[in-house]
């Protein structure tokens, strides 16, 4: 492709430092346009539907109904359907969005005070039975809500918190626990015990020395857990499915199910709505990238 | 090939001092609220599950008597289990062998450098941040026969001769699911299989280049090798989700009728909210809690995540 011609025309120290960096073996320049028109078109596979859903939440009804459909609106970008889509009479949606947000914030606030000192703790102390605690959350990892969902949900109704906000913060935050206890476990373990012992001298307790001393060093695993928690609890679909029954309480992944089926389902908002989703965690996942990995397989890839 | 974080490993050699070893109860402030969750809302619910299975349980949720193992009677008995069983099979065995192997090629491509791979890595990460309920409402929406945006560019671009109702029939509802079941699975297995690739020490890679081997060869005998901990971990990870995912399976077959297309995942579900059957519900759940628990250890066996301790 023509991709390489520049690399080729640039001065020669540039050139060079192209060569190091991209071809240890000396790569030519036309192998690296092939790689650069491959990594193109795998982009494109993975966005497109995030594309067609973009591009379709800017329709209007009937072009978005049209038979035969058109690839680009003809009748121009409808930016008016994200004002007029949280109206819409199949569900509540400004109350489907406010559950998400609360459900989500308050799983991830409670993960993060619950396993937050655990994973210092466990970093740090030896204590009896340890291993079997470690074990016990490296198995609760490989567990869902919807594997659980028929023994949730009566659980629920006998505690008289079905159909709830507190049962779902509850049930995001045990199921996300581990993760974020393993991640920020990885974190605080690679903290030098000297600097806690320097601090211990100084009086310090181990309340004192964890918020004080450690917790500004461990940030980044406590990013990672707080944005895994946040963007796993949006998106839970099972539990929520059977226990928030009515619509208001409904989270946005259940409630956009509701559209489906329809004789003209108005796609246009289901896009909207799902571009309104999509796009903060898409970012929130781009920031922790990197990290991700080492949480959810528990450190088994090295 | 497997080890857990490298702090346990550095604690173990240093032995711990005196003063970091606690009693039961001075670690009960810092661990207990974990346990409190684990227990109150992971392994109670499981454990009413199973109780709840072994009793007849009236559609309002009223615990009526024990009726020893007849629900489970009842659900090897089900006219519909074999299909749905045959179906979970498919689902599974398909979405994770192809998954895997298009991830490998994937991640072995993302780990060549080349100018705006962190890019195409991050466009690869897409799916796995969006809700599966979304991405899979768009194939839904992309694959109706008459106003479907991707029938219509298959037909563009030959693949179909005119467009066609996937989501209408069992065989075509399946596979537009499996497409997606695949689609969304790439994205954690391309990053587990490329951490495992960031793994391989160069100097292995040398010595190969050394020995005259090419590169065929130096993938299959150093690479591949040194990749297994990794696979294992996708494989069975992957095999977990995929079991038990509900939103694509529902959306993608959820116009078709009856139990034909169905998993046990989704089967349960409709056990759940449309019969109002919480017994055979916690029976079938109680049946595929079986099976998570046997992959979980399988993973145990293989992965070894506690073999430093």
């Amino acid at each position: 492709m023509s991709v390489s011609a520049p690399a080729k025309a640039t001065i020669p120290p540039v050139r060079q430092d192209r060569v190091r960096k991209y071809g240890p073996d000396g790569i030519s320049g036309r192998r690296l346009g092939l790689r650069i028109a491959v990594g193109v078109i795998i982009a494109l596979v993975f966005l497109t539907p995030y594309l067609i859903m973009l591009v379709g939440s800017l329709k209007t009804r009937p072009e978005i109904l049209r038979v035969p459909p058109r690839y680009f609106p003809q009748d121009g970008l409808q930016f008016g359907n994200y004002a007029s889509m949280w109206s819409t009479p199949e569900t509540p949606l400004p109350f489907n969005l406010i559950s998400t947000l609360i459900i989500s914030i308050f799983a991830t606030l409670l993960v993060l005070l619950v396993a937050t000192p655990a994973a210092y703790y466990t970093a740090r102390f030896r204590f009896p039975g340890k291993i079997a605690f470690l074990f016990l959350v490296i198995v609760t990892q490989m567990l869902q809500p919807a594997v659980l969902t028929a023994g949730l949900f009566r659980q629920m109704l006998v505690l008289d918190i079905n159909d709830t906000w507190l049962a779902m913060i509850l049930i995001n935050a045990a199921f996300n626990l581990s993760f974020a206890l393993w991640i920020m476990h990885s974190f605080f373990a690679g903290i030098p015990k000297e600097i806690d012992e320097a601090a211990q001298l100084d009086g310090a307790g181990r309340l004192k020395v964890l918020f004080t001393v450690n917790l500004p060093l461990v940030w980044p695993g406590i990013v990672t857990a707080i944005i895994f928690t946040f963007v796993s609890s949006w998106n839970e679909f099972a539990a929520s499915l059977v226990i928030m029954s009515t619509a208001e309480n409904q989270p946005l992944s259940v409630a956009l199910t509701k559209f489906i089926g329809q004789y003209a389902t108005s796609w246009q908002y289901v896009f909207g709505i799902s571009i309104v989703a999509i796009i903060p965690v898409i970012i929130l996942f781009a920031l922790i990238e990197k990290r991700l990995i080492g949480g959810l397989t528990a450190g088994a890839v090295k | 090939m497997s080890t857990l974080t490298p702090p346990v490993i550095r604690e173990r050699k240093r032995g711990g001092g005196p003063q970091n070893r606690d009693s039961l109860w001075a670690a009960l402030p810092w661990v207990g609220p974990v346990l409190l969750l684990i227990f109150g809302v992971v392994l109670f619910p499981a454990a009413y599950m199973i109780y709840s299975s072994t009793r007849r349980i009236s559609q309002a949720g009223t615990n009526v008597e024990g009726v020893g193992f007849e629900n489970f009677a009842t659900v090897f008995a089900d006219p519909n289990l074999p299909r749905v069983l045959l179906n979970t099979f498919v689902w599974v065995i398909v979405v994770v062998s192809v998954t895997v192997v298009l991830s490998l090629l994937l991640a072995n491509f993302l780990n060549k450098p080349f100018p705006g791979r962190t890019l195409v890595r991050m466009a690869v990460i897409v799916p796995w941040a969006a809700s599966v309920v979304m991405t899979t409402t768009v194939f839904y929406y992309g694959l109706d026969r008459d106003y479907g945006i991707m029938n219509s560019f298959l037909v563009d671009i030959g693949l179909l001769d005119s467009t066609y109702g996937f989501t209408k029939n069992v065989a075509t509802a399946l596979g537009a699911a499996i497409v997606v079941g695949i689609f969304v699975s790439i994205p954690f297995t391309t990053y587990t299989l490329l951490a495992g690739l960031q793994a391989v020490p160069s100097d292995a890679l040398e010595a190969a280049k050394m020995d005259g081997a090419g590169p065929v060869r130096t993938y299959f005998s150093v690479v591949l090798p040194q990749l297994r901990g990794a696979l294992a971990v996708a494989v069975l990870i992957n095999v977990i989700n995929v079991f038990n995912n509900l939103p694509i399976l529902r959306i993608m077959t959820g116009s078709i009728p009856g139990y034909s297309a169905d998993t046990l995942m989704t089967y349960i579900f409709k056990v759940l909210q449309f019969d109002r059957r919480l017994d055979i519900a916690s029976a079938l759940s109680v049946v595929n809690f079986a099976v998570v628990i046997l992959i979980v250890a399988v993973y145990v066996k293989v992965v070894k995540p506690m073999k430093e301790t």
